[in-house]
């Protein structure tokens, strides 16, 4: 019998729920962390990310709009998706990442678990974050967080999957939407990710997710008006992303900024491993506070 | 270039260019159906192509303050109030509150009980008021209520005439009634001390089926003395689609070779993003030519257009997308 044919994958770009190409035409050669060539993936461009703000935009009403409850069961639908695509998961995170294979599983897992904690926060961030506050006039006062709107992930650069949901998934939990740029040279298990959204109920544009440089893409992402916060995980340990710049573009809009620890070279990524805790969710919520008039 | 249109008796010059001795309905069938059909897969294959077209930065920046300029700004729904029409008509007077050098569309377009209240809030400005008038949109009144709507909306201050023509009758083939109409609206859109308001007529592409009857209507109405063919009243999908639009250009191309009068050409309806805007200005530019590229012989009836015009404007200007928050308007749908 003869061999068969390889069939290779293309990875495209993930936007409001469908898989482009890059408007530009432009592609990538993604390589192994041992350097053997492992995909050609999309070099996305500013057009992309345009693309993919206004796709976050539209999709912002429905998302925001859907009770807690039901957005924490779509996000645990993820979690299901993304268990049923392990192997390939692991397989793209020991070559893009050079783990050994025992090793990729753990991280993988511990992607998946992570996910799984984020889907049950929905509905229990209006009790921890908000509250009614003691207020010294004849009033009910309660405050509650709402989404801040559309937000612009770097996701993180070494840590391509577990790192990218320890920062998506805060985004998302309570109703933003995401432009993502993935990790410059390992984006697979990003595009990956993105079909296990698009088949797992997410509404199309609420996660949006562009391949390519870093530094081609970011600058346009702060600078843009219609772009409510930023998070700048990936810009550590990206070559030639400026972050003065960076903060100075997003302050041109009043954008809610979240950076890595650590000052410009000397920045790095945290361990992923580690509790989160609520802050990644924090960072993108605008605090509500309503005053109703009560009788005596 | 004829700058302006000339006084003519419609009927005696369709006569003369139909070489009859009494304009007929048969003598008007045999002239539309005699002009050459439409190849739609050519037709389509050019509109393709004319969106494909690269517009580097420079042509661009004209392109967007020349659309704008040509934007009659419209709103013409049965909810229209006098507030919502003073807001339309102080947004055409000052379409980017950030940017005071942003040009002013070329008209605002309402229905005729709202002429008033737009002439009022626009002054004195160089912005032009549009009525629509003769029972828009479906056009399904007696004739002397049709003229009647027209000396309302003139009576009241419009400068532009928006008329539609009557599909049932030019789809049953009754070409001459149409004529008629046409003839008789724009005698009626002469004012009393002699002056005219500029007749756009409405053709209602989506409901003329096919590109063949796009060319015989707008060569009908053209003979009938329209000073401008218009695509759709925006009530009926599909609306201005490219292929539609260069069927009447190339028809007003032509009937400035055949009689040396130039007829204006408005697409309207469906027309939205930046992009859109700019396919129909190169396909002016490459099919009836730069004389058009002119707000007095080129117009979009559109409203959420501007929105997306001003967006790219400070794109340009600021170096940085902008987005909806920026603009006096809902959000367009792409930058």
């Amino acid at each position: 019998m003869s061999p068969r044919v390889e069939v290779r994958k293309t990875y495209k770009l993930f936007i409001g729920g469908a898989f482009p190409r890059s408007e530009s035409g432009r592609s990538y050669a993604v390589h192994a962390a041992a350097g053997a060539f492992l995909a050609n993936a999309a070099l996305g461009s500013r057009k992309d990310a345009r693309n993919a703000v206004v796709a976050a935009r539209a999709a912002f009403p429905r998302w925001s709009g859907a009770t807690a409850y039901n957005r924490g069961q779509v996000l645990y639908r993820v979690a299901e998706v993304m268990e049923g695509r392990a192997e390939q998961l692991v397989a793209e995170v020991a070559a893009g990442e050079g783990l050994t294979a025992a090793r990729a599983k753990a991280v993988v897992d511990a992607a998946i678990d992570r996910w799984v904690w984020y889907a049950g926060w929905p509905d229990k961030l209006a009790q921890v974050l908000g509250g009614v506050n003691p207020v010294a006039g004849p009033f009910f006062d309660i405050s509650v967080p709402e989404p801040t709107g559309v937000v612009a992930v770097l996701a993180p650069q070494d840590s391509s999957l577990l790192g990218l949901v320890s920062v998506l998934a805060p985004v998302i939990v309570s109703g933003n939407t995401a432009v993502v740029v993935a990790s410059e040279a390992r984006p697979l298990s990003a595009i990956t990710l993105a079909e296990c959204l698009a088949t797992s109920d997410v509404p199309g544009g609420v996660v949006n997710i562009v391949t390519g440089r870093t530094a081609e893409i970011a600058p346009w992402l702060a600078s843009h008006r219609d772009i409510n916060a930023i998070d700048l995980a990936g810009a550590a340990g990206s070559p030639g992303v400026s972050w003065a710049e960076l903060e100075r573009a997003a302050a041109d809009n009043l954008k809610r900024v979240l950076r890595p620890a650590g000052q410009g070279a000397d920045a790095s990524e945290p361990d992923w491993l580690t509790a989160p805790g609520v802050e990644r969710m924090t960072a993108f919520l605008e605090t509500k506070t309503v005053w109703h008039p009560k009788g005596r | 270039m004829s700058a302006q249109h000339v006084d003519v008796d419609a009927t005696r010059r369709a006569r003369d260019l139909l070489g009859v001795s009494r304009l007929t309905n048969l003598a008007l069938t045999r002239w539309t159906h005699g002009l050459p059909g439409v190849d739609q897969v050519g037709l389509e294959a050019r509109a393709g192509a004319l969106g494909t077209r690269s517009i580097k930065a420079a042509s661009k920046a004209w392109a967007i303050d020349t659309a704008i300029s040509m934007i009659d700004l419209t709103t013409l729904e049965g909810a229209d109030t006098a507030g919502k029409v003073r807001g339309l008509a102080t947004r055409a007077l000052n379409p980017d509150p950030s940017d005071p050098s942003t040009p002013s569309p070329a008209a605002v377009c309402v229905y005729g009980d709202m002429v008033a209240t737009a002439r009022e809030t626009l002054g004195d400005s160089a912005i032009r008021v549009a009525a629509v008038a003769t029972a828009f949109p479906s056009g399904r009144a007696s004739m002397p209520v049709k003229l009647l709507d027209t000396r309302d909306a003139l009576a009241a201050g419009a400068d532009e005439i928006d008329m539609v023509i009557d599909r049932g009758a030019f789809l049953a083939g009754r070409y001459l009634e149409v004529f008629d109409q046409v003839r008789a609206v724009k005698d009626a859109c002469t004012r009393a001390d002699g002056s005219r308001a500029r007749l756009k007529v409405i053709m209602e592409t989506g409901e003329l089926v096919t590109h063949d009857n796009v060319r015989r209507a707008s060569w009908l109405c053209m003979l009938a003395g329209a000073d401008f063919i218009k695509t759709s009243t925006g009530k009926i999908s599909p609306a201005a689609t490219l292929p539609v639009t260069l069927v009447m250009l190339e028809a007003v191309r032509d009937w400035r070779e055949l009689t040396g009068e130039m007829v204006g050409v408005k697409p309207a309806g469906g027309i939205r993003t930046t992009k859109d805007a700019v396919t129909f200005l190169v396909a002016v530019h490459e099919v009836a030519g730069p004389d058009w590229l002119d707000n007095h012989w080129f117009r979009f009836g559109a409203s959420s257009l501007l929105g997306d015009l001003i967006l790219q404007r400070q794109r340009i200007r600021i170096g940085a997308y902008s987005g909806p928050d920026y603009v006096a308007e809902d959000a367009p749908s792409i930058y």
